[in-house]
């Protein structure tokens, strides 16, 4: 049986925010008497996370996703609940405990901007106590993987922003870590870059059963790297469960654009029972539930003239985006 | 904590902060420059202070140019160590790259204060310890095996006193965000420490020695060259130095409890 390897009881994080009213009169005051109040961004929240798993966490902005994470690798402090990864308190942040995870976040950088990636690199494997020997192979195993070579000997400052992200994704994996937090990686990344990245993620999970904690604005990262979602909505958790029943729960059905022979055929069609979205000329646009799509096919293909058929997925942020908003969803 | 695995990271911060700084060859000439320049400056106006009575606060000329060797040397150590690294928290904190060190299997005191070093400062030193052993000569100081570990230990202790006042500063930055001013006016007092303590009012004396203890880290430091130190002031340098010291070390620990690390 594959062992949870992250566990989440009724964890929740309190900050204390200050706010300031526009205008001179509200700087000054902010500046004598600065009022703060207590803002609970996560709200009693519980999941568990096998090993291997590959888990996306969605949310709009501000819901609260990055602070899980942080709690998650133990750089902030839950105010209450508990949070076990890989069996260890993260806050306590155990030599152990670091050497088994990573963090990379799309939008920060660890690597040393004046330098070539691989300085960088050897730094962190003397970090991680790695030797010469060891450090040399994880580089160059990893450089493949990534499909970088030249990039590792030219200052960061002069790489391109997706070939700084492969390196950094490099400096962050050269100790093997089995558990990765992935904060918005592929953010601002061209759409050739993102797809070598979440390429590499698959087959680095594949290859070392690595367990990947995802957040990304990116629904193409979500759709083919996480087989599981966690949606957070304003610091809860409004669905955990399987992304493509999700998927299926909010667009039940399909649209099919069928291009007939004839407009009779067309008119025939209309008429047959299935509900119509529209019709122009020879052309007619149906909706399918789901769950008959191939039963439906089969009879129109096999009753009907028909030049040309498209079946139309509806947008998966639209999709996506109806959960962000929502306090709940049950499956 | 493994001693062996910390000097071979500290190599790794020696060497990559070295090949950074030599990226920028015009730089480091104008820094170097800036140190010499300045160290006359700072002798020139000296000399202007003792140009009319020989003396301040009981110092002659040649015995002050031992403060001004120490505050050299010490200023020489700020900048190579102390201002390109704990400048730096600052930045860690606004911008959240604390997140990085905070995860990384190694001391995060150890790595936010010595990741980085500015080879200007070497020059400083150096030059420091040029003006130190003129000093010696002039002042004909007898350089015995007491005289050198208690000023080695006085000079240790000045280190110490210095970082972790500059250290603490920084990490309020964890609740304050921007500290930059707190570190000007810490900078400002320790221009002050080129001048014996004795030159100041009785007030500004206790101010300099108990609130803001400037004055231990030049000045017994160099009466101990001029072999005019008491024991008591000596061992009262090293309890602050270790009480500083420790304080500022349970202080981090505190305070990176409250870390919230920055918005994504």
């Amino acid at each position: 049986m594959v062992q949870n390897i992250i566990d989440v009881r009724n964890l929740s994080k309190s900050f204390d925010i200050s706010s300031k009213e526009p205008g001179l009169k509200g700087t000054i005051k902010h500046f004598f008497r600065r009022q703060t109040k207590s803002f609970k961004v996560i709200k009693d929240i519980s999941f568990e996370i096998k090993e291997g798993e590959i888990v996306g966490f969605l949310g709009a902005n501000g819901a609260g996703k990055t602070t899980i994470l942080k709690m998650l690798c133990g750089l902030i402090y839950p105010s209450e609940g508990s949070v076990l990864v890989s069996g260890y308190l993260p806050f306590r942040r155990k030599e152990k405990f670091l050497k088994n995870i990573t963090l990379i976040m799309g939008q920060k950088q660890q690597l040393i901007w004046d330098l070539p990636p691989i300085e960088s690199f050897y730094l962190n494997a003397s970090i991680y106590d790695l030797d010469k020997f060891e450090a040399k192979k994880r580089i160059k195993k990893l450089s493949e993987m990534l499909e970088i070579d030249e990039e590792l000997f030219i200052p960061v400052r002069k790489l391109s922003l997706g070939q700084r992200m492969k390196s950094e994704l490099l400096a962050a994996l050269i100790h093997e870590p089995n558990i990765l937090f992935l904060d918005e990686p592929t953010l601002g990344l061209d759409i050739n870059a993102q797809r070598n990245l979440r390429k590499f993620l698959q087959k680095y999970n594949k290859e070392t059963n690595a367990t990947i904690c995802l957040t990304s604005h990116y629904m193409k990262d979500i759709t083919s790297l996480c087989k599981r979602v966690i949606c957070v909505h304003e610091g809860a958790i409004s669905y955990d469960g399987k992304l493509d029943l999700l998927l299926k729960k909010l667009s039940p059905v399909k649209e099919i654009l069928i291009v007939c022979r004839s407009e009779e055929d067309a008119i025939k069609l209309e008429n047959s029972g299935f509900t119509v979205k529209n019709k122009i000329k020879n052309e007619i646009t149906i909706k399918i539930e789901n769950n008959s799509i191939t039963s439906s096919l089969k009879t129109i293909l096999n009753n009907f003239d028909i030049e040309d058929l498209f079946i139309n997925e509806p947008p998966i942020d639209e999709t996506i985006g109806k959960v962000l908003i929502k306090k709940k969803y049950d499956i | 904590m493994k001693l062996s695995k910390y000097l071979k990271v500290y190599k790794k911060f020696l060497h990559t902060s070295l090949a950074s700084e030599l990226e920028y060859k015009t730089n480091i000439l104008v820094d170097l420059i800036t140190a010499i320049l300045s160290l006359v400056g700072s002798i020139f106006l000296l000399s202007i202070f003792f140009q009319n009575n020989g003396y301040i606060g009981g110092w002659k000329f040649e015995q002050a140019l031992i403060i001004q060797a120490i505050y050299t040397i010490l200023n020489g150590i700020t900048n190579t160590w102390f201002n390109p690294n704990l400048t730096e928290i600052v930045k860690h904190i606004r911008e959240g790259t604390l997140d990085f060190v905070l995860l990384k299997p190694i001391d995060s005191q150890f790595f936010i204060s010595l990741k980085k070093i500015n080879p200007s400062g070497f020059l400083e030193i150096l030059l420091g310890f040029l003006l130190l052993f003129f000093c010696i000569r002039i002042n004909q100081i007898n350089l015995s095996l007491s005289f050198l570990t208690l000023s080695s230990i006085t000079i240790s202790c000045s280190i110490c006193i210095l970082y972790s006042l500059w250290f603490f500063i920084s990490t309020t930055t964890i609740w304050f965000v921007k500290t930059w001013n707190a570190i000007e006016v810490l900078r400002s007092f320790l221009y002050i420490g080129r001048f014996p303590l004795n030159s100041f009012s009785f007030s500004l004396r206790i101010f300099f020695s108990v609130f803001i203890p400037i004055a231990f880290i030049t000045t017994i430091p160099s009466e101990v060259f001029l072999g005019i130190s008491v024991l008591w002031k000596i061992l009262l340098e090293v309890i602050v130095a270790t009480i500083f010291l420790i304080t500022s070390r349970k202080f981090w620990l505190f305070a990176i409890k409250f870390y919230s690390s920055a918005s994504s």
